[in-house]
């Protein structure tokens, strides 16, 4: 295990080398630059703050300076909120967001995993068609409509919840209904089919010919086969979840780092582009370490080399 | 008490399926006293495995028992909640299934998947658990059960994993066991080696076994009585030496000359059964074998033949034995 660790430590760093290269090429070919967008700049003001930043020097060289702070874990100062470095920004956004996207993703695995599971155990009566067309609903509407509908009723309308913010638990209900809805739906339809596909397995027989019962044998012999592919989806889904939703956080005016990301990328903050971009390559790249590790757990046939 | 340990009688059972209703089971009776060994012989879908998981009421989800009854042990399974058939399913009747690869459950401990089944059905507590399994695993043959015990099932060779199989059946000392296709998905070499394991068993416990095959190789040597089914119907039955030096039924002659016969000099070519076996969503309207018998009358096609019986136990219901019957019917209507 520690070995497997070191591997994928190391195959991590490469992938991550390769993220930053490629975004800060790309980055730099976009037309455009962090300091265009202000009308009221001199040419000569424009002129110092390129060279303030570095921006004036050619771009091998940029690359190299900003590489050599990258190892050193400097991701460099903001453009455009001055006087704050990009670690300080994600220090400070990356928490709200994991809080947020962490209760969603509790929220889709507690939920999805039991309706699957029913769904299955129903298979063609009413209560799994109700699930399917649930679930279906919840994958195909946009979160952007479901967060403005419950906002529109449950804030507006009925005025039962605060509609920004979040201050106080109840804050978090909405947007973890909104953020949880696709991942709830999604988890539901994967756990329904790998639930039927286990119970169908000859263990399950065996498990009954044993005189287990049902309620029994479906906890113990047929969740652990079948949670396989949920676990499999939720590495990425962590990774999206937790590292916050643009949408979401601009609908319910949540400080994450959703809105940063997407608001440094229209601003041409190069520092910030570069900073969240490899800040959520890496995060994506420890949660699917662990649930590869996560994996090897379950199901003791999977040997991680 | 019943003198039976099984008893089926006239026993109906069919599946609902989104083509229609399959009579899996037409009218079969069976009766089984204690530790005898009742072969069930019958190509794929004849109802074999069918019947004996009804002793255990382990019917599929669409599966219903249309008429007749079935007796374990004088008690009426067809009548039982699942609560109760529970607690004679892995104590009293138990079972091993043809395929010891997917039979266990890959992502528990052969351990854990022993000590389930006794921690179940006894009192035993902790430790004692613990020990029985690792008698059993002793008596099904396996060296070093301790450490076997903590191996998962996918260390384990087939050979090794049905032994495991037999052990989980064994642990609560059934009365019966139904083996179906014990040894289909082994090689030769460990189906006999399975085989001698059960027999040694049998020998040991004194439990009744129900063997479940279609190869009649594996029934010749181990059983008291054969039973052999198509579509749905016991077509012939009687003890061991009727059915191997006695058949009746054209079926049963047809499978006794597909086995290979390594003691006569010359090789002579295997007899297939031709045809394909029946449409049980369309069952023929008279003989179930017909279609594909040799000997085949007009009759065969029209109406169901009879039991007709021979010396002791031994029966067959084939229109060929019927001869009084036969010609009565032909008097009767030439339809």
């Amino acid at each position: 295990m520690p070995k497997y660790i070191v591997k994928r430590a190391f195959m991590a760093a490469v992938t991550a080398f390769l993220v930053a290269t490629l975004t800060f090429f790309i980055m730099n070919m976009v037309p455009g630059g962090p300091f265009l967008a202000e009308k009221a700049v001199t040419p000569q003001a424009q002129a110092a703050m390129e060279a303030k930043f570095g921006l004036d020097k050619p771009l091998s060289e940029q690359y190299i300076t900003y590489m050599e702070d990258l190892m050193h874990g400097d991701l460099g100062p903001s453009l455009k909120k001055r006087g704050r470095t990009v670690n300080q920004i994600i220090a400070t956004k990356f928490p709200v967001s994991a809080k947020l996207g962490g209760i969603a993703i509790l929220v889709a695995v507690f939920v999805g995993v039991p309706l699957g599971s029913v769904a299955a155990f129903n298979r063609g009566k009413f209560l799994d068609n109700l699930i399917i067309v649930g679930s279906t609903a919840g994958i195909a509407i946009p979160n952007f409509l479901s967060s403005t509908l419950l906002m529109y009723f449950l804030s507006t309308k009925l005025n039962l919840l605060p509609s920004m913010g979040l201050n106080n638990p109840v804050n978090y209900i909405m947007p973890v209904i909104a953020l949880s809805l696709y991942p709830t739906a999604y988890i539901a339809r994967l756990m329904r089919s790998s639930m039927l596909d286990v119970m169908g397995q000859d263990y399950m027989r065996t498990a009954r010919a044993k005189g287990i019962s049902t309620f029994k044998s479906i906890f113990k012999h047929a969740l652990r086969n079948a949670i396989l592919p949920v676990v499999t989806y939720l590495g990425p889904l962590l990774a999206s979840l937790m590292t916050g939703s643009f949408i979401i956080e601009k609908i319910f005016t949540i400080p994450g780092l959703g809105s940063e990301f997407v608001g440094a990328i229209t601003s041409r903050d190069y520092p910030m582009i570069m900073g969240t971009t490899i800040f959520l390559a890496v995060f994506i790249i420890i949660m699917n370490m662990i649930v590869d590790i996560a994996y090897a757990y379950i199901d003791p046939r999977i040997k991680l080399k | 008490m019943s003198e039976y340990l099984v008893n089926i009688q006239h026993e109906k059972l069919s599946f609902f399926t989104p083509a229609g209703e399959v009579k899996a089971l037409n009218d079969v009776t069976i009766q089984m006293k204690e530790g005898e060994v009742l072969g069930i012989v019958g190509e794929s879908g004849s109802g074999k495995s069918v019947t004996a998981y009804s002793i255990m009421g382990l019917t599929a989800y669409n599966g219903k028992i249309m008429g007749g009854t079935v007796e374990f042990n004088g008690r009426r399974i067809d009548q039982m909640s699942e609560r109760e058939l529970r607690k004679i399913r892995g104590k009293e009747v138990s079972i091993i299934f043809q395929d010891p690869m997917t039979s266990l459950n890959p992502v528990y401990t052969i351990g854990n998947q022993i000590e389930e089944v006794i921690r179940l059905h006894t009192d035993k507590k902790g430790a004692q658990i613990h020990q029985r399994a690792r008698e059993l695993l002793s008596l099904v043959g396996i060296n070093e059960p301790e450490k076997r015990l903590r191996q998962y099932p996918h260390e384990l060779s087939g050979g090794m994993r049905q032994r495991v199989m037999i052990a989980i059946a064994l642990a609560c000392e059934p009365k019966l066991l139904i083996a179906d296709e014990p040894t289909t998905a082994l090689d030769v070499t460990i189906q006999a080696q399975i085989l001698e394991l059960m027999q040694e068993l049998k020998e040991k416990l004194g439990m009744g076994i129900i063997m479940i095959t279609h190869d009649l190789g594996v029934v010749a040597s181990m059983c008291d009585y054969i039973a052999v089914m198509y579509a749905g119907e016991i077509v012939e039955y009687g003890t061991a030496e009727d059915i191997f030096y006695n058949p009746q039924h054209e079926y049963t002659k047809g499978l006794l000359k597909s086995i290979p016969k390594f003691h006569e000099k010359e090789y002579s070519k295997l007899v297939p059964i031709e045809g394909q076996p029946v449409d049980m969503l369309n069952p023929p309207k008279g003989c179930p074998f017909a279609p594909r018998c040799t000997s085949c009358m007009k009759i065969c096609l029209n109406r169901k033949p009879e039991k007709t019986e021979f010396e002791g136990v031994h029966y067959s219901r084939c229109w060929l034995q019927q001869k009084k019957e036969y010609e009565a019917a032909m008097k009767g209507g030439n339809n």
